[in-house]
């Protein structure tokens, strides 16, 4: 069975993993109520979407 | 990749699936508007939809069909009655599914089906470029708490669109500075 010559470094698998991390989630801003909310999803604040359809009627 | 992909199995056999479906297309033909996870709604869609051009078609062949999916007298009922009239001058897209959100248990996305309301089609055809005139008057009406910003925002949208671009671009890097200091 082939294996590894060297063990390898602690800086080429540092730098194997820079690629691994985390990424920004998507944000927009409510229309209605300009509070922060995930694209393409009802405002979870004042409940509303695409203008005013109002699909939950949360009252704060 | 594997294409022509017919349709979810939704994690179920397929008695079970046809089960889950056929209740959940009673549910929505009786409520009209159910909430679901995003999967379960795009693959409840299609069925409802094609309910209603059963119900638009009306025959005795037609109900037939439909009982055979619903296997429910009353909602069968309800289709050819009131559901069927609402969407005679729309051909398809009966439904809209709009996300909600996650749930809490599982973190399952989340969103809500339903059959479209009758007076929206005039309303989207006229309303739609007229729409943020209408915005503005139909704010107050929403809320109180919610109206104040509304005002606001006609007086001050484009201000307050800017500030708040500046905020955001150096707001996001902090949070990435903070993450990594974690």
């Amino acid at each position: 069975m082939p294996n590894p010559k060297r063990r390898g470094s602690k800086c080429r698998r540092d730098k194997r993993r820079t690629h691994k991390k985390l990424s920004q989630p998507a944000v927009s801003t409510c229309p209605q109520c300009k509070s922060v909310k995930r694209p393409h999803v009802v405002c979870p604040t004042c409940g509303t979407y695409k203008g005013r359809e109002v699909i939950e009627k949360t009252e704060a | 990749m594997r294409h022509s992909m017919d349709h979810r199995k939704l994690g179920r056999n397929p008695s079970h699936r046809k089960a889950l479906l056929r209740n959940m297309m009673n549910s929505l033909v009786l409520s009209e508007r159910i909430e679901t996870t995003v999967p379960k709604a795009k693959e409840l869609r299609r069925l409802a939809d094609r309910l209603v051009t059963l119900g638009k078609r009306g025959t005795l062949h037609a109900r037939r069909r439909a009982f055979a999916l619903l296997s429910d007298k009353e909602t069968t009922d309800k289709l050819f009655a009131t559901l069927a009239g609402r969407f005679v001058g729309r051909e398809g897209g009966y439904t809209r599914i709009v996300r909600t959100g996650y749930r809490v248990g599982d973190g399952a996305e989340l969103a809500i089906l339903e059959y479209l309301p009758a007076e929206e089609k005039k309303a989207a055809a006229k309303g739609k470029r007229k729409a943020p005139v209408k915005k503005g008057a139909e704010k107050p009406a929403a809320g109180k708490k919610s109206a104040v910003p509304g005002e606001k925002k006609k007086t001050k949208a484009p201000t307050s669109r800017e500030k708040e671009t500046e905020r955001k671009a150096p707001r996001s890097p902090r949070k990435k500075v903070g993450e990594k200091s974690k």
